[in-house]
């Protein structure tokens, strides 16, 4: 099994968010993470899928997506060409003795404290999903208190838009 | 015999309207199906409720009929249906009036609509929208829903059937305004009828359904993400039409979608043209004339030998609106394992779905049949055609030593093979068939000689017992010239007979025979196949008992209940009931319990293992195949 990271540009419109998750676990794929938001046109949503599956039952379900009326257009993004990030929120043990360390593996990863207590501190990092694991690895023995994390949200390089379009436009 | 009173008939023809475009058989041949909008009419603006406006609409969009009850939250829409042009037929189960949105469809090629109101009302709909979606039938279901400020309250008669049917719809609305009741059910027709068809479900709110609004029409569709495909690729037809004048061992696999496209005249000009030989599925019976010499019969698990071997030994499958499924292709990893597939659908998830597809064409089987021909003519101008001589000669063979056919039951009963043979010479060609499911529906495909497109409808992709009477029903209303027989079952037709009562008071004539064998036979033949004749639960008492006595039913509600119990009566009985075209029919058709639907391919084995009948395996090894 491999992971796809699919694009998934809907009409902003209530209740498509229920007809791609439903049509995901009716059809037996399972979603390893779901990112959902506007986009740069307040009439379209953008939905970007995790998806553990070979690539023909993801063609599969691709084309059954494809058929939702809400959905105007399905991109696979490829790794080698997109840029792909997650964000973490972690709430770390630290105190006065263990603090210093954690600081220093905070600037490690170029992540930022973004709340204080006396007894812990509560961490921001964004990245791609194998500099977070590796992240919450080097945390994890100070004991990790509370986290949560989003799913991806991805974007191709270059200066190519999959959300100029015909179907766009009219939306 | 109990017939319907002067007053009943008079409430009939005070009832039924003439429809506004009768579909007589002749249109169908010349009305493209798939990919065109519905016919629109134009009203002037006028201030109305939400619930006028839904109305106007159902009367802009050329709707004749809906099928439905009211109920709480629908209330509103029925005081402007009081006073319309659209004829409502009151059902007596929200179920009825689904199968008969469907049957209507199924028989004239127009939109089926069906209303219902909130909470259960739209629930009871959730079997027949499930229906429609496997089939793809065009249905637009409306229900009323509890007030917007009520939603989310776990109110009286709430229910979230937009929610609850995500699954088994197209396409559904939750409506937010009274202002975009026209789109929305401009939309809703459009997506019911046109690319794959399919039902779509509009939910409107008590407070939208009371609320001020402007109606007028035309509306403006906005349906970005919809573009279904109608015209197939130049490149992918060619190469079909290449490998279709040289293959050795050709079969066209035709399926439903070959009916919903209008498509059957360019199948036959095609089949002929190439001399390939042709099998129709259960949802395509009648698309290519059961007589025709190029007619294999149905492939799949009740099958003909020929039908079934042709596709199994085949080196080229072309599937026109066909969709491999699992009745058909029997255990997948060894179907038709030396051939190569073309498969031409108007839904591009369907290819490749189940069996890889060499040359995939997406399209509207209409277009791609007319450019099939066209791509064909050039190939055979070019060089000639592989000769098919050999594969004919096989086929040929095959039909010879294995036709249809059913052994006189050794008890003395009454056959039911018998019985539905005779119902279809008596009745003819012209005839609209509606079966339900289980054995009676195998019988009605086997032994009904399907010469004309749209005079077999059934439950294929869902099985839905008790489909037969109120899709019959529908189906009458949309071609009240025609005859329309529901062959059912004793088990099935205890489900949904009391759409009879419809019938007999809003003047549908339909006629049902029962095949009554007292048993749920097709769960008793595989009791006798599969668990050592332990016939767990499948006695009806329908025989034993008597219980209930379908001739006092029939009366009962409205009808002439008739009984058949010897070979000798059926004809007599058939014209008796082919005489009657005042009220709705019932013969009880007592038959016996012991017949068994053959040939058949077992659940989960491969299409190899065909068994002609019980304990009876084809001869093919020899046959050097």
């Amino acid at each position: 099994m491999t992971m796809h990271t699919l694009s998934v540009l809907v009409e902003n419109k209530p209740g498509v968010l229920a007809r791609v998750s439903g049509l995901f676990s009716r059809r037996g794929f399972n979603i390893d993470s779901l990112a959902v938001g506007e986009t740069e046109n307040p009439d379209v949503s953008r939905i970007t899928i995790v998806v553990n599956a070979e690539s023909s039952p993801l063609e599969q379900v691709t084309k059954q997506l494809n058929k939702l009326v809400n959905v105007l257009k399905i991109v696979e993004l490829d790794p080698q060409v997109s840029v792909a990030r997650e964000l973490l929120l972690v709430k770390v043990r630290a105190d006065r003795n263990a603090r210093g360390q954690v600081l220093e593996t905070v600037s490690l990863f170029r992540a930022r404290v973004v709340d204080v207590a006396p007894d812990t501190l509560t961490i921001e990092a964004t990245g791609t999903p194998d500099k977070l694991d590796a992240l919450l690895r080097d945390l994890e023995p100070f004991g990790i208190k509370e986290m949560v994390q989003s799913g991806t949200v991805a974007i191709g390089r270059g200066s190519r838009s999959i959300t100029a379009g015909p179907a766009l436009r009219a939306a | 015999m109990t017939r319907p009173t002067p007053e009943t008939l008079a409430h009939s023809v005070r009832r039924a309207r003439p429809a506004t475009e009768p579909a007589g058989d002749a249109d169908h041949a010349s009305t493209p199906r798939n990919g065109s909008a519905p016919a629109v009419r134009q009203p002037a603006p006028a201030q109305v409720s939400g619930a006028g406006s839904l109305v106007r609409s159902l009367e802009a969009l050329g709707v004749d009929v809906v099928f439905g009850i009211p109920g709480g939250a629908i209330l509103p829409a029925y005081d402007p249906l009081y006073d319309s042009t659209v004829r409502h037929i009151l059902v007596r189960h929200e179920q009825g009036a689904g199968h008969a949105a469907t049957g209507y469809a199924q028989a004239t090629g127009k939109v089926g609509v069906c209303m219902a109101t909130s909470g259960p009302g739209a629930t009871n709909l959730v079997t027949p929208i499930a229906d429609a979606y496997m089939d793809s039938v065009p249905m637009v279901a409306i229900t009323g829903q509890v007030a917007r400020p009520a939603i989310g309250t776990d109110a009286f008669q709430e229910a979230d059937i937009q929610g609850i049917t995500l699954p088994i719809t197209k396409h559904n609305f939750l409506v937010q305004t009274a202002d975009e009741i026209p789109q929305v059910l401009a939309e809703a027709f459009h997506l019911a009828a046109t690319g794959r068809p399919g039902p779509v479900l509009v939910d409107i709110p008590k407070d939208v359904l009371q609320a001020p609004t402007t109606f007028s029409w035309p509306p403006t569709l906005d349906l970005p993400g919809y573009r279904p495909t109608l015209h197939p690729h130049g490149k992918q037809i060619r190469e079909a039409a290449r490998l279709m004048t040289s293959a050795r061992r050709p079969v066209l696999y035709v399926g439903g979608g070959v009916l919903k496209a209008g498509a059957t005249e360019g199948l036959r000009r095609l089949a002929e043209l190439t001399g390939i030989p042709v099998v129709t599925t259960l949802m395509a019976l009648g698309a290519f004339p059961d007589s025709h010499r190029q007619h294999l019969g149905m492939p799949g698990m009740h099958g003909t030998v020929a039908a079934v071997y042709g596709l199994q030994k085949a080196d080229l499958i072309v599937a026109l609106g066909a969709r491999f499924d699992d009745r058909v292709t029997g255990r997948l990893d060894s179907f038709a394992p030396d051939a190569a597939v073309v498969h031409a659908d108007i839904d591009p998830a369907e290819i490749g779905k189940n069996r890889h597809a060499d040359v995939p064409i997406v399209g509207d089987a209409r277009h791609v049949i007319d450019e099939l021909i066209a791509a064909v003519t050039t190939e055979q101008a070019g060089r000639p055609a592989a000769d098919l001589g050999d594969w004919w000669h096989q086929l040929d063979d095959l039909r010879r030593r294995y036709p249809l056919g059913y052994e006189e039951p050794g008890d003395g009963t009454l056959s039911p093979q018998y019985v539905i043979k005779r119902l279809g010479e008596i009745a003819g060609p012209d005839t609209v068939y509606v079966a339900g499911v289980g054995q009676h529906q195998m019988w009605a495909s086997q032994f009904i000689s399907y010469e004309k497109p749209y005079t077999w409808l059934n439950s294929g992709g869902a099985g839905t017992m008790g489909y037969a009477v109120p899709a019959a029903m529908g189906a009458k209303v949309g071609r009240p010239d025609t005859t329309v027989w529901a062959v059912d079952g004793d088990g099935c037709f205890q489900m949904t007979n009391q759409e009879l009562a419809t019938c007999a008071l809003e003047g549908i004539p339909i006629k049902v025979a029962v095949i009554n064998n007292g048993n749920l036979g097709m769960v008793r033949q595989w009791q006798t196949l599969f668990y050592g004749e332990r016939y767990s639960n499948t006695e009806l008492g329908t025989h034993k008992h008597r219980i209930p006595d379908f001739v006092k039913l029939a009366e009962a509600l409205g009808c002439v209940g008739l009984r058949c119990e010897s070979a000798a009566d059926v004809d007599k009985v058939i014209e008796a009931a082919m005489a009657i075209n005042d009220a709705p029919v019932v013969i009880d058709f007592v038959v016996g319990k012991d017949a068994m639907v053959w040939p058949m391919v077992a659940a989960g084995t491969s299409n190899d293992e065909i068994m002609f009948a019980r304990g009876v395996r084809p001869a093919f090894d020899e046959d050097e195949m």
